[in-house]
């Protein structure tokens, strides 16, 4: 077993609103090996991007917080670092680029001063060395024409473009882990497949490690090795990216793979609608006593809306939060 | 930005022609014999006549329009009739008292405005913010002139450190009319200073939620860059809008707290033209309050190109 880079314990993250407390991250645990690449895939709002920014301490507070848990990197514990120790991991070990390329690079600041930025503030080197770094970059994530991009503004580039700017930013300090929150959500389908296989190949070359969050398992597919699957801010599947798709053991998991329109389906003559998952997620402001995915749940039973299962082992590499495990169906395929 | 600044060249010419077309219109039709103002009640109907063509009066409208705006734009002006000077020198010299009033009043809003705003921001919902929220309220509800009364009784009554009122001139005195400014210029500043801060703070809190902040932050920015720099270049762009309207008012002239401290600026002598029916003084000052207005608006467009680049390069 390689070293863990990155090792998540038990991490709870509240949200304080005048309605209550948010569990919107609910004791999740997992963990980064060096130079892997992990799929945190769920729908929107189940706490993959709050967890992923609670990493950098990054989550708007108030009205977020950290309630309890460790956030291990290379051995250190984050979440006792002060702030101004943690700034220093932030942008130099640990990168983050975000859904939004359109909004996350500041509109009135020189896309080579952003890119340069992480330079000056972690290595201290002067602005015109910065600069001079960020070009480099800026060639490496194949931006045509670096040198005159350096005085351009984020809205004289395409989305895609400010994408590359966004990874090239993120990737001037050489961080070991690089955390992908969305990265290709937001851009067309066919630049999609470039930024993916650019971050794949600096991955590659530079043997970081990459959290890839989505909720695309087409993208999962094509970059992770191993996914963990997160429902209602709690880790419901963690897998290894064979295993999910061939085997996936909670009933979340496999209605997600049910949900994934499939070529060809109407031609082999099955003529099969698309499977949507019944229901919407539960308020993560009541407290739940039994399942969480219980109310959504095709094969529930009587003790999944009494008693909350734990995450259980299925094979190696296959863990499950669910009553099944317990049960009959702990071998062999399900349908 | 040379194709935005001509664009903007373009419609402040414009305004200003309209609205110099506007101010002659109106004090045009407005009843009122100068003629008759300047020889009293007592005049023959044949020296009335003559003075009337001599004033150019019996013209048409578009003759004495064109004359009075070629004057103007030939550095001439029109002549006082009550201070029997020409109108230039007299706003010249009441200039001399508005405008380094206004600036001053500007300046110290906005060094109350930014810093306070911004941290009211940061510390937003929390003692800090809420110590703010209400002294903005209480300056926001304040008269100015109420204000300018009381600075008077604390400290030219009270402490006797400033004169209660008056103006020295700067050819007498540079330290005392500077002094005799500051009181007058905080009154105006501390209440633009009220609105400026809660602009300041909610243009802050928006940019603080965006997601450009959150990657600053990412990237292992000090807090003190984050803020001052990814921040606030962005959040300006509102509160300087409000800023050049606040600037182009005052310059117009503070006729109350002028009127309060007795300062021969602008706003008395256009209140005093109007009491005196000195229609020449009017009109050009009506004018020159406009072309204040627009001219620093005109500023604030310029200023704001280069800020944003997405107006610069448009």
């Amino acid at each position: 077993m390689e070293e863990n880079l990155l090792e998540i314990e038990d991490l709870s993250v509240h949200f304080h609103t005048p309605e209550g407390i948010g569990r919107a991250v609910d004791h999740v645990s997992l963990s980064i090996a060096k130079g892997e690449t992990l799929g945190l895939v769920g729908e929107s709002g189940c706490g993959k991007s709050v967890t992923s920014l609670s990493i950098l301490g990054l989550i708007p507070s108030p009205p977020g917080r950290i309630h309890s848990g460790h956030i291990y990197f290379d051995g250190k514990d984050l979440r006792s670092m002060g702030e101004n120790a943690l700034r220093h991991v932030r942008g130099r070990d640990i990168s983050m680029i975000f859904q939004e390329p359109m909004t996350s690079l500041n509109p009135v600041l020189p896309i080579g001063r952003q890119v340069a930025e992480p330079l000056m503030v972690h290595h201290r080197i002067s602005r015109q060395a910065a600069l001079e770094e960020a070009v480099q970059w800026l060639n490496r994530v194949k931006i045509p024409a670096p040198e005159k991009r350096l005085h351009e503004y984020p809205h004289q580039l395409s989305g895609g473009m400010r994408q590359r700017v966004m990874i090239a930013m993120a990737m001037v300090c050489r961080p070991r882990l690089l955390i992908a929150d969305e990265p290709t959500t937001a851009l067309d389908v066919s630049i999609q497949s470039q930024i993916l296989s650019l971050m794949e190949g600096l991955r590659h070359e530079t043997g970081m490690s990459l959290l890839l969050i989505t909720h695309d398992l087409g993208v999962v597919a094509q970059m992770a090795k191993r996914v963990v699957v997160m429902y209602a801010g709690q880790v419901v599947e963690v897998a290894g990216l064979q295993d999910l798709f061939e085997r996936p053991f909670h009933p979340y998991t496999q209605g997600l793979l049910k949900s994934i329109p499939r070529l060809g389906s109407r031609a082999a003559g099955k003529k099969e609608r698309l499977k949507e998952i019944k229901g919407t997620v539960p308020s993560l402001l009541d407290p739940v006593s039994g399942c969480k995915f219980a109310d959504r749940c095709p094969r529930v039973f009587d003790v999944c809306r009494e008693r909350q299962p734990e995450l259980e082992a299925i094979r190696d590499g296959q863990q499950a939060r669910c009553w099944k495990t317990q049960f009959s169906e702990r071998s062999g395929r399900y349908a | 930005m040379v194709r935005y600044f001509i664009k903007k060249l373009i419609t402040l010419v414009v305004l200003l022609l309209l609205v110099s077309i506007t101010v002659f219109s109106v004090l045009y039709v407005l009843p009122g014999d100068p003629a008759q103002i300047i020889l009293g009640l007592n005049a023959t109907e044949e020296t009335l006549a003559n003075l009337r063509a001599e004033l150019g009066l019996d013209r048409s409208f578009w003759v004495q329009y064109l004359g009075w705006i070629g004057d103007i734009l030939s550095g001439k002006g029109s002549w006082s009739i009550n201070y029997d000077m020409p109108v230039y020198d007299l706003i010249l010299s009441r200039l001399a008292v508005t405008g380094p009033l206004a600036l001053m009043a500007m300046l110290i809003g906005i060094v109350i405005s930014v810093p306070l705003g911004i941290y009211a921001a940061r510390h937003q919902n929390r003692p800090g913010d809420m110590i703010v929220m209400f002294f903005t309220q209480l300056g926001l509800a304040t008269p100015e002139f109420w204000l300018g009364i009381l600075l008077i009784l604390l400290f030219a009554v009270k402490l006797g450190l400033f004169s209660a009122g008056g103006f020295p001139g700067w050819s007498v005195d540079v330290w005392g009319s500077l002094k005799a400014l500051l009181l007058p210029a905080f009154a105006l500043g501390v209440i633009r200073a009220s609105i400026l801060t809660r602009l300041t703070r909610s243009s802050m809190l928006d940019v603080l939620r965006e997601d450009y902040v959150r990657t600053a932050r990412a990237k292992g920015l000090r807090e003190r860059s984050v803020v001052y720099v990814h921040a606030l270049k962005n959040a300006l762009v509102p509160v300087l809008t409000i800023l050049g309207l606040q600037l182009g008012q005052l310059l117009a002239g503070a006729i109350i707290i002028e009127n309060v401290y007795y300062l021969p600026g602008l706003g008395r002598l256009v209140f005093q033209a109007i009491g005196q029916r000195d229609l020449p003084v009017v009109r050009e000052i009506v004018l020159f309050m406009a072309a204040a207005v627009i001219i620093v608006n005109f500023l604030v467009d310029m200023a704001y190109a280069s800020i944003d680049p997405r107006i610069r390069l448009e």
